[in-house]
């Protein structure tokens, strides 16, 4: 069975929020570096976004993936012999 | 001056792990040349309607559509109310039964089916040599934005290289990754990662739209720093005189509507492969239509970031006293470029490369370099951190747009010419063999392009105008062949050709005013003026498409009909309707259609 798209994305996303998020804390209050984003911390709310919806996908990746993994499998098409490993 | 650390170095590494895992991952699953080109004819819908926007969300369009909302302001968001959202329906709805249900593994193959051999040899080997120079005019693009950028300019200083090689290098890193997960997963891979770029885009361009947005005061804000035309995408289009593009309503409706917009996404298989990767009949017309609904949104994503650019204040040289803590009297100066403080908004202005100072126009009011408000935006406003998603998704763009090329390339070259014209009846191993061979030699090819651009300063502009020419009037020929069954393919043969030769000789004979004789047009005499580049490329489509048309229906009626027995499942009177009556009227794509078409007239009416 082919991989579901969302569990690759929902876990580069949760990590890529989760960088951000842990970022976003360690320098929380610096302002010479959040000056330029009129003072928001930027690496911790947008983090906090992307943490949300990498898990998210990673859930419905996984739910998807077992509904597919539970179905009986495929008749394969004539004339189309998949020689396997 | 750009300062990235570590975090922004981990984002950027961890999107490339996962690109290329993907690839990895996928490449158990490539058994025939069915999985390699065509995704197995099975992934779902909405995989294959956010890829179908993706592979279009190149650099031209990121950068492009920045550099044009800078420079012509919310009138921009017309090439989505008319050129790309009318256009998607249409594919979904009336274009896509035949594609898809024609089983034709690509779009020069459709043409083959529905009219004869030349004409897709034709299509098949204008395509394939357009498609590879994209790619390169793709590459070539990101690499001067890198330098223009200096992303890599600190990890060059921290290893001892020369900064001479990051042209070099930028090009073959990103080469290198797109040329690995397409040759291990294919279409697939390309269309996986196509989303997976989807969601980057938004994850980096959101937040920069909406920090932009706080920083000037929110939409009224906006308004108020811009022109009134920029905020006005209807307003003054009547006439050419009172609107920033200089485009009329017949040209822009016409032109943009009916034959750019439709050419392009009803004809190009750089986008149809991935509505034909779908699972089945529905599914492929649900395609563009899903692709719609992003599409719509994406103005906001886009086109606002250069508006926000023109419209938020220049950096000017400061020279601001303090005083201590302590009682010390503290200067702080800082000294902003040339290029920046003579430019409008973040837009710099465009330095001349051999005299190093700005480059003035007729008027003595200098230039502007649109292409660098977006990536300007990016600079401005993020933090280290985030500044690495923003770079990351930026990068991401550029290789959506080339894998995109690259599985069409390799597609046309395995079915339309290899198989067709160089070897038949080889096994199917040896075609998916082929298939990735082709893959290389695609991107060797782009690679050749992008050094090609460096040494010839038009041969982008060129390229350009030539991918135009032969674009032009194709959806005429689609349009025939689709829905008039006398159509026959020397008529299809004969209108292609003619369409192009017209929109050569219009070219050569028309100038956009305050333009020279040349690459922008009047080389032959100049007989007409326009007002504006866009206005005289709108035309030249229209005349392009309409030439095809007539002569194509001519010479048709001059030649034999091919008997209906054979066009069923190719042309519309003679396709039987499916039967649809098991799925409810809300799940069939027509449904959708009228509400993403709702939708497109709500957004217009907003921009008004």
């Amino acid at each position: 069975m082919i991989l579901d798209l969302r569990i690759p994305m929902g876990l580069m996303f949760t990590l890529v929020g989760m960088i951000l998020t842990l970022f976003g804390l360690k320098t929380d209050g610096n302002q010479a570096l959040y000056a330029r984003c009129l003072g928001i911390n930027a690496n911790l709310w947008w983090g906090l976004v992307l943490l949300a919806f990498g898990l998210t996908m990673l859930i419905l990746g996984q739910r998807g993936q077992k509904r597919v993994e539970q179905q009986p499998p495929e008749p394969l098409e004539k004339g189309h012999e998949r020689s396997g490993h | 001056m750009l300062n990235l650390t570590a975090v922004d170095w981990l984002i950027m590494l961890l999107y490339f792990v996962f690109v290329l895992g993907i690839g990895f991952a996928l490449r158990r699953s490539m058994k025939t040349s069915k999985d390699f080109f065509q995704a197995g004819r099975a992934l779902p819908a909405w995989i294959c309607g956010l890829a179908f926007i993706s592979a279009n969300l190149g650099a031209q369009e990121v950068i492009g559509m920045g550099a044009s909302g800078a420079k012509y302001g919310l009138e921009t968001a017309h090439f989505y109310g008319i050129g790309a959202i009318p256009a998607m329906i249409f594919v979904g709805i009336f274009m896509m039964p035949f594609y898809y249900g024609s089983k034709a593994r690509s779009v020069p193959e459709f043409l083959r089916m529905r009219f004869d051999e030349k004409t897709r040899a034709l299509n098949a080997c204008s395509f394939a040599v357009m498609t590879v120079f994209s790619s390169g005019i793709s590459m070539y693009a990101m690499a001067r934005l890198i330098q223009a950028l200096h992303v890599f300019d600190g990890l060059f200083h921290a290893l001892g290289w020369a900064p001479e090689g990051i042209f070099t290098f930028s090009i073959v890193l990103s080469a290198a990754i797109v040329l690995l997960y397409i040759f291990l997963g294919g279409l697939t891979s390309a269309i996986y990662n196509e989303v997976l770029q989807f969601f980057l885009i938004i994850a980096g361009f959101l937040p920069l739209v909406l920090i932009g947005l706080r920083n000037i005061g929110g939409w009224s804000g906006l308004k108020a720093s811009v022109p009134l035309a920029y905020m006005h995408e209807w307003k003054g289009v009547a006439h050419a005189s009172t609107n920033p593009m200089g485009i009329e309503i017949i040209g822009l409706g016409m032109g943009l509507g009916f034959v750019l917009g439709s050419g392009y996404w009803c004809t190009d298989f750089l986008v149809i492969q991935t509505a034909m990767a779908s699972k089945n009949m529905e599914s492929a017309r649900r395609v563009p239509l899903i692709a719609a609904v992003p599409k719509m949104l994406f103005p906001f994503l886009v086109i606002l970031p250069g508006i926000l650019a023109i419209g938020l204040p220049t950096p000017h040289s400061t020279n601001v006293v303090s005083r201590g803590a302590d009682g010390s009297i503290i200067h702080r100066i800082d000294i902003v470029a040339p290029q920046v403080e003579q430019g409008r908004g973040l837009v710099p202005a465009k330095i001349n490369p051999v005299t190093g100072q700005p480059m003035l126009d007729t008027n003595g009011n200098p230039l502007l370099d649109y292409d660098m408000a977006t990536p300007n935006m990016l600079l401005h406003f993020f933090p280290t951190g985030i500044l690495g998603l923003g770079l990351t998704a930026l990068l991401a763009s550029f290789m959506s747009g080339m894998a995109g090329n690259v599985t069409a390339f390799n597609t046309v070259f395995t079915y339309d010419l290899y198989q067709s014209y160089i070897r038949k009846g080889a096994s199917d191993r040896h075609y998916m063999a082929v298939g990735r061979w082709a893959t290389v030699g695609g991107i060797l090819l782009s690679i050749a392009t992008a050094y090609a651009a460096i040494n010839f300063n038009n041969i982008m502009d060129t390229l350009q105008l030539v991918f135009s020419f032969v674009n032009a009037p194709l959806f005429a020929t689609f349009l025939l062949g689709m829905f008039w069954k006398r159509a026959t393919g020397h008529g299809a043969f004969a209108g292609l050709i003619a369409g192009t030769a017209a929109a050569m000789l219009h070219h050569g004979l028309t100038l956009p005013l305050l333009a020279h004789p040349g690459i922008h047009g009047g080389w032959i005499a100049v007989l007409h003026s326009y007002p504006s580049d866009m206005a005289q490329n709108f035309w030249g489509a229209i005349f392009a498409f309409s030439t095809n048309f007539v002569v194509a229906v001519v010479v048709s009626l001059a030649t034999k009909a091919r008997p209906d027995a054979e066009l069923v499942g190719l042309v519309h009177s003679l396709t039987p309707k499916p039967a649809r009556a098991h799925i409810a009227w809300w799940k069939r794509p027509e449904a959708l259609a009228v509400a993403v078409l709702a939708g497109a007239v709500a957004i217009n009416i907003f921009f008004y």
